[in-house]
């Protein structure tokens, strides 16, 4: 019997279709008959600004020295209709995240962080507070269409209004904040009884279409005695038309949300499944700003998956006058940390991977409204680590822009970039490195 | 009261909201009046002081729209989104409204002579809206606090996923939406829409003509055997 | 999205004015499309066996009187042409598809706007003022009239894009709105032989409708295979030969306003552009209600 010869056993091998993320998923719908509702951006892989590569100054162009010669990072939004525009000192913005989504003391952070460094932030749906109109010293009222706590002392109080269409994590949605999150707080401002589901409507309850946005705005700058900038927010599905209509409808700035961008609550599927990486949405926002004649004349701010200088230096090279951080500003005022790990084994993951911020459990104490757990953040502290990272990025970019020769981060365009893969290539309208090939582009 | 003449048939619409946005100090007990509006969109819009505003003829979009302590009337029509946001004060539309009067209304009264379009009360959160007439589908929809008084009938889908707002209709209700369903008129709904009827005009209207809607209450959680509801 | 405006003038008397009681509507709705306008004028017919045919030229100073001519020569048949800049009337007895492949043939430079034996359609991109100056709006002179100002959204800004669109005879359509299953639409009636010369959705809607009546259905039965078939949002205001016809789909997110006076009726996207209608204050005013379908005859 010894002499039989044993049989090679084949490894097993999952399915690269059910693979063990999928199956769990399958199961966890088998068993609770909801979908999967969570927070953050597209976590699949995507082509992104890493696929992109800078060209920096050799003999043919020269580059600046470093922390000698001057390298503006300095910005103006706003500057088309509105009698008081945005001065912003760095060009990467605060996305707007709302107060129920995040804690009280998570905005304040935010608004601490920003504020230290010449930038802005920006409200979300459910309203202002006053510890963030305390702390920005530059706040970004959003005009959603759920109006969740919209208040016109509070427009009044803005420095700039943004009226929200869609964001980049689910463009055509609403969204969904579980009652657990619904404190009597939130619920008073978001006039709700507390503990229910609050659904927010995925379309504005009084107008439609580009026709209607137009007198939106205008209801908007009268309100406001002209003063303030009118940004116009827009998830990335179909920038070129998206971005021509949002400037016909007379907005001072557009706001361009990639599919990386973050959610507090969104269905996974909607996530992962509608909208476009925010590569691919930047050039035919341009394109279309260029067509009309308006780049740089109506603003772009461009968010979703903006993690370093080099991403900002990126994007603004494509065309963007600025970026918005959300998910980031958050891992800095300390969200995901792994001395944090235990906490999150216990909620079922590991620290970096949990996006459960609806459930508001947050043991980072950010996207949470339990008063124990809120504690945990010191506003002060992380304030000053967001402000630190925003310094950082800031410096990172002026790297970039000087070794190109820039003596501001504005003059920085697409001829400085180079692609590493044919998908960021075309995405991006840069040559593959090495090349002269823009995928798509007809060359003559 | 010292009363003011507008054209707008000679003067800017900006220049008439810019008055109107005057401090309290020189606008309280003012009436002004609003001559030419001819659909213009956005008038008195964003007022913030004890004024009586008379727009006298047809308004555009957004009349009235955030409207906080005034009073306004629209002698003829208003557009979409009348007193839309309101906060406080009075508005009261003469003639007929068109989609979305007083949407995400947080306060104040709206009074509609004629009939309101769809959608009316949207997203409601707070305010109190008498229509005279009858109000289209959708009215109300996902309302989350005030009171909706319909002396008419009400279109499709009345109330859809409703929260704590009641809905008032005398007439005919063609359907209710997901969540909406008859209530018992209990004293304290009877007192609400005997006080609405009084400050609207309708004094004389019994209340007992009325039915009272409200939230079923069964979408406030998520449940899967809900799912069509959604 | 789009502004659009329509006038039935009931009182014969007031039929001289039809162009300039209509001009200030179209110019009222400039806000809500500034990229092009159109309008579609119904007039006396022509006699029994004759045709008109609207035609555009892509340059102002295009030779209309060399066209004439060479029609004449090649199919041995007097036309008559009357000219406003890049637009010309072409009245003949001709069948309309000799008319179509000559021009085709010879002047694939011309688009053909409209055939009918009422309709003039008029259309071109720029600012609805500038455009209703182009082609003497004031003076036009008709029973009923049909206007468009737009403002494309997913589709070029061309003067063919521009509305009304026409399918058949003596019929058009402006929309306000927008379709979320044209290019389904499109590519069926593509396959039911039905040619098309944009990608415009309002063009899938035109030519939807005009194949079901073709098919047999009356304006009615057609539209209320349009509820079923045409998905978004849209306000449709139609033209025939003698009547005004408008529906809004079951949400009406897209707006209307009617004015009903003895003289007249107008219809309008806002009340702004209807302010200026004589006696309007003792019009009839209303807003059109959802999935109901409102016909108005001369």
């Amino acid at each position: 019997m010894s002499d039989t010869p044993k049989t090679p056993q084949t490894q097993p091998r999952f399915s690269a279709t059910f693979d063990p993320y999928t199956l769990s998923e399958i199961r966890r719908a088998a068993a609770t008959g909801i979908y999967d509702i969570r927070g953050a951006g597209a976590k699949r892989k995507l082509p992104h600004f890493d696929d992109l590569l800078f060209l920096g100054a050799s003999v043919s162009r020269y580059p600046l020295e470093g922390y000698r010669e001057k390298c503006g990072t300095d910005v103006v939004l706003g500057t088309r209709f509105a009698k008081k525009p945005i001065h912003l000192k760095t060009p990467v913005t605060i996305a707007g995240m709302s107060f129920g989504a995040l804690s009280g003391p998570a905005k304040e952070a935010l608004g601490r962080g920003a504020s230290a460094v010449g930038t802005s932030t920006t409200t979300g749906d459910g309203g202002m507070t006053p510890e963030e109109r305390g702390q920005s010293s530059i706040l970004v009222y959003q005009y959603l269409p759920s109006r969740y706590g919209m208040n016109p002392d509070d427009l009044r109080k803005a420095d700039a209004i943004e009226v929200v269409i869609g964001q980049g994590a689910k463009p055509g949605g609403g969204g969904m904040l579980l009652g657990q999150k619904i404190s009597d707080r939130v619920a008073k401002m978001r006039c709700l009884p507390k503990g229910v589901d609050q659904r927010s409507a995925c379309r504005h309850p009084d107008w439609t279409g580009p026709d209607d946005l137009e007198i939106k705005i205008a209801e908007l700058r009268e309100i406001t005695d002209w003063e303030k900038p009118i940004y116009v927010k827009v998830g990335a599905t179909r920038p070129y038309f998206d971005v021509t209509l949002a400037v016909k409808a007379g907005a001072d700035v557009v706001v361009l949300d990639g599919m990386q961008g973050g959610t507090a609550a969104t269905q996974e599927v909607f996530i992962e499944h509608v909208g476009i990486p925010t590569l691919a949405a930047i050039r035919p926002a341009v394109q279309a700003l260029q067509d009309m004649g308006m780049h740089r004349k109506v603003q772009l701010i461009v968010s979703g998956g903006i993690r370093n200088g080099a991403d900002v230096a990126k994007a603004l090279a494509l065309g963007a006058d600025a970026v918005a951080i959300g998910t980031a500003a958050l891992v800095a005022l300390g969200d995901n940390d792994p001395r944090l790990e235990s906490e999150y084994q216990a909620l079922g993951t590991t620290a970096g991977a949990y996006d459960d911020w609806h459930e508001g459990k947050d043991p980072a104490g950010i996207t949470t409204q339990d008063p124990e757990l809120m504690k945990r953040l010191d506003p002060v502290k992380a304030g000053r680590r967001l402000a630190n990272y925003l310094a950082v990025m800031t410096m990172e970019a002026q790297v970039i822009a000087r070794a190109c020769g820039k003596s501001h981060l504005h003059n920085l365009e697409p001829e400085d970039l180079v692609a590493l893969t044919v998908e960021s290539a075309a995405m991006a309208k840069v040559p593959l490195a090495g090349t002269s090939w823009i995928p798509g582009q007809v060359q003559y | 009261m010292e009363s003011l003449k507008f054209d707008l048939a000679a003067t800017p619409l900006r220049e008439v909201n810019q008055y109107l946005h005057s401090p309290a100090s020189e606008l309280n007990g003012k009436h002004v009046v609003i001559d030419n509006p001819n659909g213009a969109h956005n008038i008195a819009v964003g007022l913030k002081s004890d004024v009586k505003v008379t727009i006298d003829g047809h308004a555009g979009y957004y009349a009235a729209g955030m409207n906080q302590l005034a009073s306004v009337v629209v002698t003829g029509s208003a557009g979409t989104g009348v007193a839309e946001n309101m906060m406080s004060g009075v508005v009261h539309v003469k003639g007929f409204a068109s989609n979305a009067a007083g949407a995400t209304a947080q306060g104040g009264l709206l009074i509609i002579d004629g009939d309101a379009g769809l959608r009316c009360g949207i997203s409601l959160k707070g305010a109190d809206i008498v229509v005279g007439g009858s109000v289209g589908s959708f009215s109300a929809f996902m309302a989350q606090a005030g009171n909706l008084v319909v002396l008419g009938d009400a279109g499709e889908a009345l109330g859809d996923s409703l929260y704590e707002a009641r809905l008032f209709v005398r007439g005919e209700v063609k359907s209710l939406g997901a969540d909406c369903e008859e209530k018992p008129m209990d004293d304290e709904a009877r007192q609400i829409l005997v006080d609405l009827l009084a400050k609207s005009g309708h004094a004389d209207v019994s209340p007992d003509s009325f039915k009272l809607f409200g939230s079923a209450r069964t979408l406030y959680n998520f449940h899967v055997d809900n799912a069509g509801a959604y | 999205m789009c502004g659009i405006v329509g006038l039935l003038v009931k009182n014969p008397s007031m039929r001289a004015n039809i162009g300039e009681l209509m001009m200030p509507m179209l110019i009222g709705m400039t806000e809500r499309g500034p990229d092009s306008a159109g309008m579609a004028v119904f007039t006396a017919p022509v006699a029994g066996n004759e045709l008109k045919y609207s035609l555009y030229a892509p340059t102002m100073d295009f030779n209309w009187q060399g066209l004439a001519h060479d029609f004449d020569a090649h199919l041995g048949s007097k036309v008559s042409l009357s000219t406003k800049g890049n637009h010309a009337i072409l009245i003949s007895h001709l069948e309309t598809p000799t008319i179509k492949t000559w021009i085709k043939e010879h002047y694939p430079q011309i688009h053909m706007l409209s055939v009918g034996q009422s309709i003039d359609v008029y259309k071109d991109t720029g600012l609805p003022a500038d455009v209703a100056a182009r082609y003497d709006l004031p003076h036009v002179s008709g029973t009923h009239l049909v206007g468009h100002t737009r403002m494309a959204t997913e589709s070029a800004i061309t003067p063919a894009h521009a509305h009304p669109f026409t399918a058949g005879r003596d019929w058009c359509l402006v929309h306000n709105g927008s379709l979320s299953n044209a290019n389904s639409l499109r590519r069926k009636l593509q396959h039911e032989g039905i040619d098309f010369e944009t990608d415009n959705d309002t063009e899938a809607a035109c030519r939807f409708l005009e194949w079901r009546m073709r098919e047999g259905d009356d304006l009615k039965t057609a539209l209320e295979h349009g509820f079923d078939e045409l998905d978004g949002f849209y306000t449709l205001l139609m033209g025939t030969k003698d009547q005004l016809a408008l529906i809004r789909d079951p949400f009406a997110c897209k707006p209307a306003v009617v004015a009903e006076h003895d003289d007249y009726v107008a219809i309008a996207s806002e009340f702004r552009s209807l302010a200026h209608l004589p006696d309007v204050k003792n019009a009839h005013v209303f807003e059109p209600s959802p999935k109901e379908m409102y016909v108005w005859k001369v």
